[in-house]
């Protein structure tokens, strides 16, 4: 039998037997922001197809913009897509062949996470 | 004896026979979105949170229109592309192609949407 030993074999690494690491995090979170921003993306067009409805309409989906949780989506959201965005320049540097070494990719991993904290940060107070 | 050479041997015999066209349509869209998302994060920005009479001015001018317009259009694109390999990680059998079948319909019918709203604010 081929398959005496089965169960008992060395599994292959996967994500519950990997140690969650930097790089692994940092790939995580470019998928669910980008996924996550939809979510922003129909509001975004929600709120145009009301402006250009009518006066009234507008009033109701802008209240649901810019009350205190529309605030809170739009401000996650905000830094959701300078994550992303950082993120996808990262991916293509990438592709070009660069910056693969563990130590650069979390470097670049760190340089992720921080800038887009605070090109969050800046971008509301500018706005 | 074999008369073909490697090359053209290989050609074609990717598991997908179509190589390398999806990774590509995200690097074009990505490469668009760099440009267009820092212009539209301070035009739609500026422009939340003021009045409907103030919001139907500033999208009469043509450059806000424009980069919202644009925006929308390849991040919509983006995003079905982007979706695909989402759904093709975690769901499979006929839920698989239905999901798909599903973002590609909403991208389009909110790209639809939000051009046709821009255009009606615009114009």
């Amino acid at each position: 039998m081929a398959d005496v030993n089965r169960g008992d074999r060395p599994l292959s690494p996967h994500l519950s037997i990997y140690r969650p690491q930097l790089t692994s995090m940092t790939s995580i979170l470019t998928r669910i922001t980008g996924n996550a921003l939809l979510i922003t993306a129909l509001l975004i067009v929600w709120w145009f197809l009301a402006a250009a409805t009518s006066s009234g309409y507008f009033d109701v989906v802008n209240g649901i913009l810019t009350n205190w949780f529309g605030d809170l989506v739009m401000f996650l959201s905000l830094w959701a897509i300078w994550y992303h965005l950082l993120a996808g320049l990262r991916h293509l540097y990438w592709d070009t062949g660069r910056g693969l070494e563990i130590e650069t990719a979390e470097k670049l991993g760190w340089g992720v996470i921080g800038g887009s904290v605070v090109l969050t940060i800046l971008t509301a107070l500018v706005i | 004896m074999a008369f073909l050479t490697d090359r053209k041997r290989a050609i074609g015999m990717g598991s997908a026979k179509s190589g390398t066209a999806h990774h590509w349509s995200m690097t074009i869209s990505s490469v668009g979105l760099l440009v267009l998302v820092p212009l539209f994060i301070f035009t739609f920005g500026r422009a939340l949170g003021s009045s409907y009479e103030d919001v139907l001015v500033y999208y009469a001018k043509p450059f806000p229109a424009i980069i919202a317009a644009l925006t929308i259009v390849v991040g919509f694109m983006h995003f079905k592309n982007g979706v695909r390999v989402l759904i093709e990680d975690y769901v499979h059998g006929l839920a698989r192609e239905v999901l798909i079948i599903a973002m590609i319909c909403l991208s389009y019918g909110a790209a639809a949407t939000g051009l046709f709203a821009i255009a009606r604010l615009a114009l």
